[in-house]
């Protein structure tokens, strides 16, 4: 049979069926759902409303950074500083609210924290060359120990005249019985899903990744957007960081240690390839909600919380010998 | 006058003088050969004239006005189109998203404007079939032929009605059946009245369009004369340093 030139350029690669099977988040998603089908029948007290409450709230804020988190991780960097700006922010947020100022004027001073933060990592990696790694563990170290030096390293759980009000925004449920950090979640999801696909930022963010000299060549404003996804990326602690607040009720100065592995851990289970240029949302939030369910389904199963790393870290590294075999069998 | 005039040109990346003190003029409906050997000079000439490097010194004229870029983007609203030696694509895009890079089409209302896919393919396509070549829009780079990622390339300068196309090692990578092509498309810019530069290394391509021949050396031009004033042999001594000067 002869084809066209016409033909030939019509054709498309790949049936939707082929594409899916070939995508890794694909098979996290069927992963997280045997997970959650096999703990149903296992044990009492999975399946109950408590504990899905619990786990979709839990994963939240792990999922709203490792979007943020997605985003850097297209461009090709990296960002280790989310756990202490997580900290730092809410520390602000529970520090202006403290001293009698409204929950606007804390949520204005938090995410205007997470900007400055994020300018600051990324106009030295856009603009000086700096490489993310150390930027962003030199910004870990500094942003942890200003939210210590602005409580003077204390608990904060008095937050002034609109107390309730930050309780009510973190703690709440007010739509269908859904936790409220979960509609956040949802929404901020669906943005950054949007963004990528459908803008031409989310566009210029995956050519940055794909070949960041090319995108120079052609024109894309690779600075401008590397600065950008930093800042996003900062402002996505931030927002996590002020949710928990009102979901815990209390700032101390160590939360949000280590978060930066599991959110980086969410993000690459998704399907993120830290090498650049490859991330959804969806992945990002499908990662995270692995963690939590095989976090979730320890203790339920009555296993040692010992073991919690052994089987996260065995997450991290089966979701990616999944892609590990599609290439190599790609390449042969 | 000429469409596109470079006086006194250089440009150093600090001690290097990779272009030194290059005058020439491009006129429209003409094809410019331009070679020289390795490191002589020839894609930063061709990336300053295309708005990716500031000249260190000289100035450009644009039929006869000031020509200052200080981006890309610049170079294209004058009417300047460049395939880059390394081709410039990005792996993990379609072919339709690298066409685009930098100038996607949108469809909306004001801010509210999302990238028009549909467009994309569509225009991609066309601009492969009138190249002939066999390139699925939809398909990622990554897993393309040399042909078909140097067809990516060329399709760029072919989104909007260019004055001056700069093809750095278009025929580097690909078929005798491809060359051709290309060689074909490059008359075919000439006859609408187009500026194309073509920077080869094979003497067949470069004697087979041109209309004029420029040879660098070490950063300096060394000749810039008609094609049928020329010959290989010549050239090649001047390329090689044989022949000092014509
Ligand atoms: N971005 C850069 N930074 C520093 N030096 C550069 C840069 N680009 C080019 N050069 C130097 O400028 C000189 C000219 O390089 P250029 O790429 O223009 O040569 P060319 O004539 O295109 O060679 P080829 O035929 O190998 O492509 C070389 O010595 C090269 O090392
Ligand atoms: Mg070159």
């Amino acid at each position: 049979m002869t084809t066209t030139l016409d033909q030939t350029i019509e054709q498309k690669q790949h049936t939707w069926l082929t594409s899916i099977t070939s995508n890794q988040t694909f098979w996290v998603v069927i992963a997280v759902i045997l997970a959650c089908i096999f703990l149903s029948f296992a044990t009492e007290s999975f399946a109950t409303s408590k504990n899905l409450y619990n786990i979709t709230r839990n994963v939240t804020f792990v999922a709203i950074i490792a979007l943020g988190m997605t985003l850097v991780i297209i461009t090709g960097g990296i960002d280790l500083s989310v756990g202490s700006v997580l900290c730092l922010c809410s520390m602000v947020l529970a520090v202006t609210m403290n001293a009698g100022y409204s929950l606007e004027i804390g949520i204005l001073a938090s995410l205007g924290t997470a900007i400055i933060v994020g300018l600051f990592n990324g106009i030295l990696i856009a603009y000086l060359g700096f490489p993310p790694f150390v930027v962003t563990l030199g910004m870990l170290s500094l942003a942890r120990s200003l939210a210590m030096v602005a409580s003077n390293n204390t608990v904060v759980f008095q937050f002034g005249p609109d107390h309730d009000l930050l309780l009510a925004l973190g703690g709440g449920a007010w739509l269908f019985g859904i936790a409220n950090p979960v509609l956040y979640m949802i929404a901020l999801a669906l943005l950054t899903g949007f963004v990528l696909r459908w803008t031409r930022f989310g566009r210029h963010v995956f050519a940055i990744g794909g070949n960041e000299h090319a995108a120079t060549l052609t024109g894309v404003p690779v600075r401008p957007i590397k600065v950008a996804v930093y800042v996003i990326s900062a402002l996505s602690a931030g927002i996590a960081g002020i949710i928990q607040t009102g979901w815990l009720g209390a700032v101390t100065t160590n939360i949000g240690a280590g978060m930066e592995l599991q959110v980086i851990a969410a993000a690459v289970i998704g399907g993120a390839n830290l090498a650049g240029g490859v991330g959804t949302a969806f992945g990002a939030l499908v990662g995270a909600a692995l963690i939590e369910v095989i976090r979730n389904s320890l203790g339920l199963l009555g296993i040692n919380a010992f073991w919690q790393g052994t089987f996260i870290g065995g997450a991290i590294i089966l979701a990616v010998l999944f892609d590990r075999i599609r290439n190599l069998r790609q390449s042969q | 006058m000429a469409l596109l005039e470079l006086a006194s040109i250089s440009k150093h990346f600090g001690a290097i003088q990779a272009v030194n003190d290059v005058s020439l003029s491009l006129e429209a409906g003409e094809v410019t050969g331009l070679m020289g050997d390795n490191g002589a000079g020839k894609s930063t000439l061709v990336k300053m004239i295309a708005g990716n490097f500031r000249p260190s010194h000289g100035a450009m004229r644009l039929e006869g006005t000031e020509l200052v870029m200080h981006r890309p983007v610049d170079a294209r609203r004058h009417g300047i189109e460049i395939v880059h030696q390394d081709l410039a694509l990005c792996d993990n895009l379609t072919a339709a998203a690298n066409v685009f890079l930098g100038r996607e089409l949108r469809v909306g209302v004001g801010p509210f404007r999302i990238l028009d896919y549909a467009s994309m393919y569509k225009r991609a396509g066309q601009i492969f079939a009138e190249l002939k070549s066999e390139t699925r829009p939809r398909d990622l780079v990554k897993q393309m032929s040399g042909g078909q990622r140097q067809a990516v390339a060329i399709a760029r300068t072919m989104l909007s009605k260019a004055k001056i196309v700069l093809m750095d090692e278009p025929t580097a990578a690909i078929s005798v059946r491809q060359v051709a092509e290309v060689l074909n498309l490059i008359r075919h810019l000439r006859d609408q009245g187009l500026a194309v530069v073509l920077i080869s290394h094979r003497m067949p391509d470069v004697f087979s369009v041109a209309d004029r021949v420029i040879v660098m050396r070490r950063g300096r031009k060394v000749a810039d004369k008609k094609i049928a004033d020329s010959s290989p042999e010549e050239v090649t001594g001047l390329i090689t340093g044989a022949i000092e000067r014509a």
